[in-house]
């Protein structure tokens, strides 16, 4: 394992511009297009070394889809994703394949995303031989009981199947195989989302630890708002495939600014007995994603809505330097 | 407030070669009208399994006993584990209603909801088939359902999950059940949308007069609906007592370390005080303590025998032995 990384802060390691990812909807003896799900739908976010961004929204936002576009998991049809200078995008599958090690996975389910069939060395292993690290089957093996230590498993484990171990040691064996092939930046896709409170801290802890070692970025995929705001250094809040509001998670946690993210936080229950009544200010349901809202696609479930946000589309309005970030919202419109 | 429902020594067990592996050991719990009691604990640690014993829904070759599971119907005292089939069947539904976590599974994918919910409704009583519309559409509209008339026309596949679930509520309460067992009621939903399902089962509630018996994982839910609380591990109930007292007082040491544990309460850049070790599999749980593995206030004898229950204030129990010198100490 490399030693940790030090950068200014102002770096960003990964910048990802106007990413559109649509899938088509088709129908019929012909398989014609008839439409499109616009998952991800122009989407600019930045993560910074060693720190960690939490994308926030509820199922169907597109979450899931922009992790998978910038691991090119999925076809974006437009956009950039620069990683450390470089355009991902743009490159061949030759090139891409030096890149791809650098940004590595860890998905919610540890049990459907570990080959049942498999060692817990060769699961680890592989993105080794991947990316051809480590010079033999030895080395590798050497390897493989560094990355089971790091994430506090006994090396032995690693002679192991999967169905052996518990949901919160499957996912240490997640994040070790992530690790092994040392990458700068990981992309966790709910990766404490199915596990238990007592065993979601372990993973907690785990992940924080990491970071400071190792210097990694995380780009944090998630639903749960009070995981956000543990770990979070900032947040981006996105709804029906755009980002509607950025900033550090400070800020966004003590004064959302969007009517969406306001309402998102107003929703979550407390777990302090002197507060009670979370509130469902954000009525309704979301709308489908293949038909958005005319204008600002949040108007339809919006308390504060006005006759311009069902016309126009609301651009990222920068907010002060002392609210630091972006809202999309006419509120904000200044002009 | 009247008792409805009252549950002495409950036992689930498997058969586990010559053994029974009991999965529920010994669970006594009780629910008066209007009130919501709710059922906590992780994965494993037995909550479920107690809601289906209590509604004889146990997947065989599994068995439940009790001392008492009494159930004060609408007509009569019922003893539930003893009651022959036919009335069973009555007292599901009619007397105890039960929602699940995914509403999908629990719908037929293949008939309009409406009629659902009109057959529930007269299989239960005798009512025209335009009056069990009548009943259906109001409560449709009971349980916050926009424009029930198309909804009515609707296909399960049709609905969003927080529709589905307020379909499913709607359900339940069509033939005004004592109770309601809500296992995970908002656990597949999000945030906004469980916020509008809390709220809705609160009303209802305050409407009917129904008892809650909540069954979940999430704290910050047992928060917004519970008056009391009873936190399960390893098969047993660990602690109980009022909403405010556990949730800001938790006493036993499981709870406690729960508690500390949630991220909600912990501040950002400090490590998450952690329960070490994993919940033992049900094969290796103690005669005693079930907990006594990860305990940091584990004593000698713990593992040995079960611990008695202490009231640490009025309401408020717990079973720990650390918990009962603490008091003979003070």
């Amino acid at each position: 394992m490399s030693a940790a990384v030090t950068e200014a802060p102002g770096d960003v390691l990964l910048d990802v511009r106007g990413l559109r990812t649509w899938f088509p909807i088709r129908r019929g003896l012909f398989r014609k297009t008839v439409g499109h799900v616009r998952a991800v739908d122009g989407v600019d976010l930045q993560v910074r070394p060693g720190r960690t961004l939490a994308l926030v929204g509820e199922s169907g936002c597109g979450k899931t889809t922009v992790g998978r576009s910038i691991l090119g998991l999925e076809q974006a049809q437009a956009g950039e994703v620069w990683f450390e200078g470089t355009d991902l995008r743009a490159l061949g599958p030759a090139e891409l394949r030096a890149h791809r090690k650098d940004v590595q996975i860890v998905f919610q389910d540890p049990m459907a995303s570990l080959d049942p069939r498999m060692r817990v060395r060769d699961i680890v292993a592989e993105g080794m031989h991947s990316f051809e690290i480590g010079a033999d089957s030895a080395e590798r093996t050497e390897r493989v009981s560094e990355a089971l230590t790091r994430v506090r498993l006994d090396p032995d484990a690693m002679w192991r199947y999967p169905h052996e171990f518990s949901g919160g040691q499957r996912q240490r064996i997640g994040i070790a195989r992530a690790l092994a092939v040392e990458p700068r930046l990981l992309i966790c896709d709910e990766a404490v989302s199915a596990l238990d409170v007592s065993i979601q801290a372990q993973i907690l802890n785990l992940l924080a630890e990491l970071q400071r070692e190792l210097g990694l970025a995380y780009l944090f995929i998630t639903h749960d708002l009070s995981v956000v705001r543990y770990l979070a250094h900032d947040v981006a809040v996105m709804y029906l495939g755009q980002i509607v509001e950025q900033g550090p998670s400070e800020r966004i946690f003590t004064s959302p600014r969007h009517p969406y993210t306001q309402g998102l936080l107003a929703a979550v229950p407390s777990v302090d007995p002197s507060v009670r009544g979370a509130e469902p200010v954000v009525l309704g349901d979301v709308p489908s994603p293949a038909a958005p809202p005319a204008g600002c696609r949040f108007h339809t479930r919006c308390r504060q809505v006005m006759a311009r946000c069902r016309e126009e589309a609301p651009p990222l309005f920068p907010l002060s330097p002392e609210a630091d970030g972006t809202s999309r919202c006419f509120l904000e419109d200044a002009s | 407030m009247t008792r409805v429902l009252t549950v002495e020594g409950l036992t689930t067990s498997f058969p586990d070669g010559k053994d029974r592996l009991r999965v529920v050991d010994g669970v006594d719990l009780h629910l008066d009208t209007g009130e919501t009691l709710a059922l906590v604990g992780e994965s494993g640690c037995g909550k479920s399994m107690t809601a289906l014993s209590i509604m004889r829904l146990v997947p065989r070759p599994g068995r439940a006993d009790a001392r008492v599971a009494r159930f004060e119907s609408a007509d009569g005292t019922k003893e539930l584990l003893d009651l022959p089939v036919p009335a069973m069947r009555r007292v599901r539904g009619a007397g105890i209603s039960m929602i699940f976590q995914e509403p999908m599974t629990s719908l037929n994918p293949v008939a309009r909801v409406g009629r659902q919910v009109v057959e529930a409704i007269r299989l239960h009583e005798k009512v025209s088939a335009a009056g069990a519309r009548d009943r259906t559409l109001e409560l449709f509209r009971l349980a916050g359902i926009p424009d029930p008339a198309a909804r009515f026309e609707a296909y399960p596949h049709q609905l969003s999950g927080g529709l589905k679930q307020r379909v499913m509520i709607a359900m339940a309460l069509c033939t005004r059940p004592q109770v309601l067992i809500a296992d995970e009621p908002t656990t597949a939903l999000d945030v906004t949308i469980q916020a509008q399902i809390l709220e809705l089962l609160r009303d209802l509630q305050r409407e009917l007069g129904t008892a809650i018996l909540l069954i979940t994982h999430d704290l910050g839910v047992v928060n917004e609906l519970a008056d009391r609380v009873a936190v399960m591990y390893g098969g047993r109930i660990v602690e109980q007592g009022g909403r405010e007292d556990v949730l800001a007082r938790p006493t036993h040491p499981y709870t406690e370390g729960l508690l500390r544990s949630m991220p909600a309460r912990s501040q950002p850049g400090e490590p998450l005080p952690e329960i070490a070790g994993v919940v033992p599999p049900p094969h290796t749980w103690p005669p005693g303590c079930r907990f006594a593995s990860r305990c940091p206030r584990v004593l000698d004898p713990c593992a040995g025998a079960p611990p008695d229950w202490v009231t640490v204030r009025p309401g408020h129990t717990v079973a720990c032995l650390a918990v009962a010198q603490d008091r003979v100490a003070s």
